[in-house]
């Protein structure tokens, strides 16, 4: 098993006609990826890419029985499209873009509690269990059916995590890029406590970076209920207080959410924590 | 996004949150008119800089004629400040504020700001205003009140009042503090504030609230949608290479090592900055160009890292997924040819196709160094700008 996704998965694209949607879609058709058809508005009734185009979310799911969506649409309608999956009864939202107004999220993780939908991102890779299901923008080809979980805020970091698992020849059950944003869907404890749960998962990769606490709140969450072998990273070590580096919750303000302040918290729960990115491999080869 | 205390202190207007009377002067002479025209026995010149800390380093004055005010304002205009807050350089000072004088009875502190944690908006308030509210909340958490907004009922006349009688405050002050937070949390959800900082609040001799100090900084990634806002942006108090930067669709944050990086993905992009400091370098820069990574944006990417004359040698580390090495490693060699980089330049590439793109790297004639993993990529950058 895997967790999130499989090969059974049926997926929607919403912006699927644009550019970006073009392009990440045929990719995820190379992948074997069950997408099953997209979603632009007035574009309803088209073919693209051999796949049928509806205007609304919820005639893509009435027809094609989609329970996962991943979104490539411009940032300021990007809340929109968000929540027309939740209403549509989308079960998996999966958020890849960039840019998105703090405060619409804000709103639109409001709007979502309780409706059991859950998302992943903005501002992330997307998810992936090798060889059966990839939503997302992650190159398919580093990965390796296997048996670690990865979980990070950021994607070129995940996918060192990836390949570097993969070269020590352990493979991956499921990879989940959180997403760079301050306000986001799924975090790090919703996802560990899925790893802890999943039978193929036998050890977990957690890569974090400056800013905010959840990383603190992982290390709390891992002490008391995560049994597997962890392997933890955070970068931005050496990054200046007060700026943005490049993702917009990558930020240490008045003292908060610095590297050492949660490397810290990690090793006090008892979790390895690489000092280089380049020993996350190798440091989790060593726990099996 | 930054702006001026000025600037903030007009949209306070706006939204009807009091503050003193005053207007902004970019010479002595308009600094004088501006305190003729205010009148009274005193007056404030405060320099307009992205920073705080400004009062302990003479960029906050108080003039008690009019030949002061001119003085001040000759002595601040055209210099540069340096405080806590910015770098050694400090930022310039192209316009101060003139403000009247106020006796003040207490100062509190108020701000709104975005709680990610709890990803509600929150106010914050205070009755030890006028200081550094992190050392307050670290040595007196008891003195600070936080109230969250619920999303959907906004905020609530209860919460204000409740704040208003935990500062003390009585009669017709407990209204005028109202509409000051109403206006703060207008201000902010209308324009796609991140925080909005009011420090101090004062209640004066009369009893009267103003807003002494504003602060307010604004989404990044919203202030496209306030054309207004953005007008208000000060080029001048950014550094130059990260406006330049901004142009490009790159990600630059200038720091103060000699090697230069260039990195696809911010994650990865801190990681290979402490891989750097790890190996015993220092980072002369945060680099991020993107994904999609292009000819011309390696181009850009270099010119900016070379424009940094402490730059003795350069480390290129990309993970190339949808983007493949050899068209990487091709975008790279272009770049080195057409800006002429003569400084040594460590490549290192993994992903898609690696093997073709390390081949196009080696005997190339010029000063380029593929690397076949990030830590020796890292060591070899260390040890090539130590040799320089």
């Amino acid at each position: 098993m895997s967790i999130l996704i499989n090969k059974d998965t049926k997926v929607i694209c919403q912006g699927f006609t644009g550019k970006q949607g073009t392009f990440h879609s045929e990719q995820t058709l190379a992948y074997g990826t069950q997408l099953v058809g997209g979603v632009t508005p007035e574009r309803g009734g088209d073919v693209h890419l051999g796949l049928p185009v509806f205007n609304t979310v919820e005639d893509a799911v009435n027809t094609t029985g989609a329970t996962a969506s991943v979104i490539y649409v411009p940032p300021f309608y990007a809340a929109d499209a968000i929540l027309e999956a939740v209403d549509a009864g989308i079960q998996l939202i999966v958020c890849i873009t960039e840019g998105i107004p703090i405060l619409q999220m804000l709103r639109v993780k409001a709007a979502m509690a309780g409706t059991g939908a859950l998302l992943i991102g903005p501002n992330c890779p997307g998810v992936i269990t090798p060889g059966e299901c990839k939503i997302g923008i992650m190159p398919g080809k580093i990965h390796l059916p296997g048996s670690i979980g990865i979980v990070s805020r950021s994607g070129t970091l995940t996918y060192e995590s990836v390949h570097q698992t993969t070269q020590q020849g352990l493979g991956q059950s499921t990879c989940v890029g959180i997403g760079g944003d301050p306000i986001h869907g799924m975090n790090f404890v919703d996802v560990l406590s899925r790893f802890q749960a999943d039978e193929q998962t036998k050890g977990i990769v957690m890569v974090g970076e400056i800013g905010g606490s959840e990383e603190e709140d992982a290390a709390d969450y891992i002490k008391a209920h995560v049994t597997k072998p962890v392997v933890a990273y955070i970068a931005g070590q050496t990054a200046p207080a007060g700026k943005r580096m490049g993702h917009a919750g990558a930020i240490v303000t008045g003292g908060k959410g610095t590297a050492k302040g949660k490397i810290a918290a990690l090793k006090s729960a008892g979790i390895e924590v690489c000092v280089s990115p380049t020993d996350i491999g190798a440091a989790m080869k060593a726990c099996f | 996004m930054n702006i001026h205390e000025y600037q903030a202190k007009q949209l306070f207007n706006a939204y009807g949150i009091a503050s003193p009377k005053g207007m902004f002067a970019t010479t002595p002479q308009e600094a004088v008119n501006v305190a003729k025209e205010l009148g009274g026995e005193g007056w404030v010149v405060k320099a307009q800089v992205h920073a705080g800390g400004r009062g302990k380093v003479g960029g906050v004055k108080v003039a008690k004629d009019l030949t002061q005010v001119a003085e001040y304002s000759e002595e601040m205009l055209g210099k540069r400040l340096v405080t806590i807050q910015t770098d050694h350089l400090g930022l310039p000072i192209n316009s101060v504020l003139v403000e009247g004088l106020y006796p003040i009875q207490r100062e509190f502190y108020l701000s709104i700001l975005l709680d990610r944690s709890t990803e509600r908006i929150i106010f914050i308030a205070s009755i030890a205003g006028g200081m550094d509210i992190e050392a307050i909340a670290h040595d007196s958490p008891e003195q600070i009140m936080t109230l969250p907004v619920h999303p959907a009922a906004g905020m609530q006349g209860y919460q204000c009042r409740k704040v208003a009688y935990s500062l003390g405050l009585k009669g017709g002050q407990v209204k005028a503090l109202t509409k000051i937070m109403q206006g703060m949390y207008d201000l902010f959800i209308d324009k796609d504030a991140t925080q909005i900082e009011i420090n101090p609040l004062i209640e004066t001799d009369s009893g009267e609230l103003l807003a002494l100090d504003a602060k307010i900084n604004f989404d990044d990634n919203a202030v496209a949608l306030h054309s207004d806002i953005l007008a208000m942006k000060d080029p001048s108090q950014e550094d130059d290479k990260e406006n330049y930067a901004q142009q490009y669709g790159l990600n630059y944050i200038t720091l103060e090592g000699n090697i230069g990086c260039m990195v696809n993905g911010a994650g990865l992009a801190m990681a290979t900055m402490d891989l750097v400091k790890l190996k015993g370098g220092a980072p002369a820069n945060f680099l991020d160009v993107g994904g999609g990574t292009n000819v011309e944006k390696v181009c850009e990417a270099f010119k900016l890292i070379l424009s940094d004359t402490s730059v003795k040698a350069v480390l290129v580390n990309i993970f190339g997924g949808i983007v493949q090495c050899d068209v990487i490693a091709s975008g790279i060699l272009a770049a080195i040819e057409q800006i002429h980089v003569t400084i040594p330049v460590v490549v290192r590439l993994e992903g898609t196709n690696v093997e073709e793109g390390r081949a196009l790297l080696t005997n190339t004639g010029l000063n380029i160094y593929p690397a076949d993993d990030l830590a020796h990529a890292a060591e070899q950058v260390v040890a090539l700008a130590e040799a320089v």
